[in-house]
């Protein structure tokens, strides 16, 4: 019965070196499954060397209607970019 | 904990007799020389995960310890403007030592012990911020001095052989580099201006150049670690060659800036197309690493006092926290 199995989500490192990514979810009975189900579904032409599972229930999320809240305030921050500072093109390697 | 969850599945996680110990290390030693990623759950020689926890965790002192001297000016900068930028970039530094210590974290060591490795003055931080900040001037100087050379060090990490400390660092180096460019763009502000500030500047880089130059560590051959790091690729270039190439490179900055590096050896050299440059104190480099720099102790009493301080909040927060579980308990 699928609906007796919990949600895992997916995070697949696609090569050495890179960090894992989302890139789904699946139904299985138990984590074991879950990685043996994410091989299947997800890395069936070699996406990756590394899987990661984990309940969807255990995930906590922002509410998308905080956007703004949250992430407006860094918008007029420009000064955290490098570009925002006007080096003389003479001098190198800054 | 991340490494618990890790855990979980546990099948790499092989037990082994002590026979199988070279072989591990061997296959060890052929991923690093094959440029491969090692990851947490992956078998590592002891010394290599000591070793990483000792420097991953000196890094993440360092950038805690080094908001302070800067945190200094944030209530006397000279326009908001420069107010903004020196509590942005204070913030950063406090954010790269949160991603250091989760990465160190991979490995084993809890947080709290970290800190209280810290507080209790048992690990190190880099020794550069146990020298005072006295004037504007020494903003401009850290950014473009300090954080010139912390860059310099950093870049190569980005491909150290750990995966966790990589990836934390190449995060870290792309926020790091606006932090050179305004304190370049507060020496060349005072740079051009009135004489009173034009010495301000080089009185600043009096007092920030040599430190500066110490932060690559001893030189190569007093370098205890040095070829054990190279090896496992945690470090990629040695000490004296990282010093050379960021006084190759800061040297002409500072000709831009019309500033004198205090360092009369200072000399191009044609025939090996870098810069000569003069004996390096060692000994008070030594000192300020046991403690006896001119801050070591108002760096460590301001952590201190600022763990201390915290307390309540991080009390108040579990109690709080602890208050909502048994509410939810209750109405389930």
């Amino acid at each position: 019965m699928s609906n007796d199995w919990p949600l895992y989500e997916v995070f697949i490192r696609s090569r050495s070196g890179l960090e894992h990514k989302h890139v789904g979810s699946l139904h299985a009975a138990d984590a074991a499954m879950a990685v043996e189900h994410a091989r299947d579904v997800y890395t069936r032409r070699q996406e990756g060397v590394s899987i990661w599972v984990m309940r969807s229930s255990d995930i906590v999320a922002s509410d998308p209607t905080d956007a703004d809240a949250l992430f407006e305030p860094a918008r007029d921050k420009v000064y955290r970019h490098p570009t925002f500072y006007a080096i003389p093109d003479e001098v190198k390697n800054l | 904990m991340y490494t618990q969850g890790l855990d979980s599945l546990g099948k790499e996680c092989v037990h082994t007799a002590a026979g199988d110990t070279a072989a591990l290390e061997a296959r060890f030693q052929g991923k690093v020389d094959a440029d491969e990623k090692i990851e947490p759950k992956d078998w590592m020689p002891d010394a290599y995960r000591q070793t990483l926890i000792r420097q991953i965790s000196q890094h993440a002192h360092s950038e805690i310890v080094g908001m302070l001297p800067e945190g200094n000016w944030i209530s006397r900068a000279p326009t908001l403007r420069r107010k903004a930028v020196l509590i942005a970039k204070v913030q950063d530094e406090g954010g790269h030592g949160m991603y250091l210590y989760s990465a160190a974290e991979t490995l084993g060591i809890e947080r709290e012990q970290m800190l209280e490795q810290l507080l209790a003055g048992t690990a190190k931080y880099s020794s550069i911020f146990n020298y005072p900040t006295l004037t504007w001037a020494d903003i401009g100087a850290i950014g473009w001095l300090v954080d010139g050379a912390a860059i310099m060090n950093q870049i190569p990490i980005c491909r150290c052989s750990y995966g966790p400390y990589a990836r934390a660092m190449v995060r870290i180096c792309k926020e790091e580099s606006f932090h050179q460019r305004q304190g370049f763009e507060i020496m060349l502000a005072l740079a051009r201006g009135t004489p009173e500030q034009q010495a301000m500047a080089q009185d600043a880089l009096n007092r920030w150049w040599w430190p500066s130059i110490m932060m690559f560590g001893p030189s190569d051959t007093e370098s205890r670690h040095t070829a054990q790091s190279m090896r496992w690729k945690i470090k990629r270039f040695t000490n004296d060659e990282l010093r050379q190439k960021f006084i190759d490179i800061t040297a002409p900055q500072a000709q831009f800036l019309g500033l004198q590096i205090p360092d009369p050896d200072l000399a191009w050299d044609e025939s090996t197309q870098h810069f000569k440059f003069g004996q390096i104190d060692w000994s008070e480099f030594q000192a300020v690493l046991k403690g006896h720099g001119p801050c070591n102790r108002e760096r460590l009493e301001a952590r201190r006092s600022a763990h201390e301080n915290g307390r309540w909040v991080r009390e108040a927060a579990a109690a709080h926290a602890e208050k909502q579980r048994a509410r939810a308990q209750r109405a389930a």
